[in-house]
């Protein structure tokens, strides 16, 4: 294992032990908490219900971002190896990987001819 | 043994630089709205306002943890330790000097990306474990935004990696440490000769806005239009974890901007050590942030959600496929 990875791997348990200490603290030096019904009830501006609770539906709309987002972030992760080793690769592994980005801007501009992200 | 003690150290070193510049940014912060705004701003508390930090701190630490009804219990306690440790993680990656820095790692920018975009999740835990419509509407909102934003930055970021080759931070630096006119941001000069690299800095600066909530782009938690945001459940330490991992996250966000583009802590004239001329660049452009905050209107989630998909997105690909092109030619 490599030392880069060992020190990570320790960072982030420790981490995940000293950060809660902050909440920890807060349980300790504030009050108790309290079993009066109004106050822990969620915020509504007053009004109870009034659209409906935390089970409502969702737009279409949140779930097509999260998937054009996937197929891009995914893309970024592939070019970063190219870019690394661009100054190596010949003139193919360029225009191989120019046509493979030719691609993703077709794919974008198809997006939004269709219309995906004409927002009402 | 030795080894783990080392790393606690570089991690509470990293905890308490976080919460060093989330409190006294805080107070920057709002004594520049003060200035701007033509009032004094905090400043009854010790000279200048600066004993206001800690006292905020107290006093978030003394409040009463309230959890609400419904609210699955163990989620709404992960959410600001989700929010707050990949931001610290971010920072145990980070190099500040050729010296002051816990690791080298070689994929270093890779790593400060993926330990960024996991505060996201925190954001989805707040708004979905409070049990409360609107705050789960905002997690929503905010994770729409973040996730838009994510993509162009990216791209911008390989940018670099292509001129300089690597992904190390360290190596980022050290190319531009020649002289002043090395520094990725001017065009003519340096190694590099891109004429475009103004442009990805102003793409990389916009998006690093929008990624840690700054007004024009505060959607994820406009204060008066729009209920509060995602962590509108959250009081006392919960609520203070959310928003150190906000300053946080700008801090990594200017650091980040400084090492691409500014030449890190390679130093135009000299005058002191190099970490100081990093503070120096880090935190002109972590006022320029504010600055602009106290300057333009909030714009519309529309608005944000089109800038990214139909304007950054195309641009930074374009960007990104000519910087390539013109490498490859010269």
């Amino acid at each position: 294992m490599s030392s880069e990875l060992l020190f990570s791997i320790i960072a982030i348990f420790l981490l995940a032990a000293l950060v809660p200490i902050g909440m920890v603290a807060t349980t300790i030096l504030g009050p108790r908490s309290s079993k009066e019904k109004i106050k822990n009830e969620a915020y509504e501006s007053g009004i109870k219900n009034v659209l409906g609770g935390v089970d409502q539906k969702f737009s279409v709309k949140f779930y097509l971002i999260t998937i054009l987002f996937l197929i891009f972030d995914i893309e970024a992760v592939f070019m970063y190896p190219w870019a690394v080793n661009v100054r190596e690769l010949s003139w193919f592994g360029f225009t191989e990987m120019v046509v493979f980005i030719l691609l993703l801007l077709t794919g974008l501009i198809y997006i939004l001819r269709k219309g995906v992200l004409n927002w009402r | 043994m030795i080894l783990t003690l080392t790393i606690l150290l570089a991690v509470i070193i990293a905890i308490a630089w976080a919460a060093f510049n989330a409190a006294y940014l805080v107070l920057a912060e709002r004594r520049g709205a003060g200035i701007i705004q033509r009032r004094p701003g905090p400043n009854i508390n010790g000279p200048f306002g600066l004993l206001q930090p800690p006292l905020d701190g107290i006093k978030l630490m003394a409040k009463q943890l309230i959890i609400p009804d419904g609210a699955d219990k163990f989620m709404y306690i992960s959410a600001p330790v989700l929010v707050m440790c990949p931001a610290i993680m971010s920072f145990v990656a980070l190099p500040y000097s050729d010296w002051l820095q816990a690791q080298n790692i070689d994929v270093g920018l890779l790593m400060v990306f993926a330990f960024a975009s996991m505060g996201t999740m925190g954001i989805v835990f707040a708004g979905w474990s409070s049990r409360n419509k609107y705050s789960l509407m905002a997690a929503m909102r905010s994770v729409s935004q973040a996730v838009a934003y994510e993509i162009p930055m990216i791209i911008t970021a390989l940018t670099i990696t292509l001129m300089a080759g690597t992904t190390n931070l360290d190596a980022i630096v050290a190319q531009q440490s020649e002289n002043f006119f090395h520094w990725n941001i001017f065009p003519l000069f340096g190694e590099t000769h891109n004429i475009l690299m103004p442009f990805s800095f102003l793409i990389f600066f916009i998006c690093s806005m929008a990624e840690t909530n700054r007004a024009p782009f505060d959607l994820g938690e406009a204060e008066g239009e729009l209920v509060a945001g995602f962590h509108i459940e959250y009081g006392s330490m919960g609520f203070g974890l959310f928003f150190m991992g906000e300053y946080a996250n700008i801090v990594i966000g200017a650091t980040l901007a400084t090492i691409f583009f500014l030449g890190g802590w390679s130093c135009p004239f000299g005058l002191f050590p190099g970490v100081w001329w990093f503070l120096i660049k880090m935190y002109a452009i972590i006022f320029t942030i504010i600055w602009i905050r106290w300057t333009f209107p909030r714009t519309t989630i529309y608005g944000l959600l089109n800038l990214s998909w139909k304007i950054l997105i195309p641009a930074s690909l374009v960007n990104l496929l000519l910087t390539a092109g013109l490498m490859k030619v010269f």
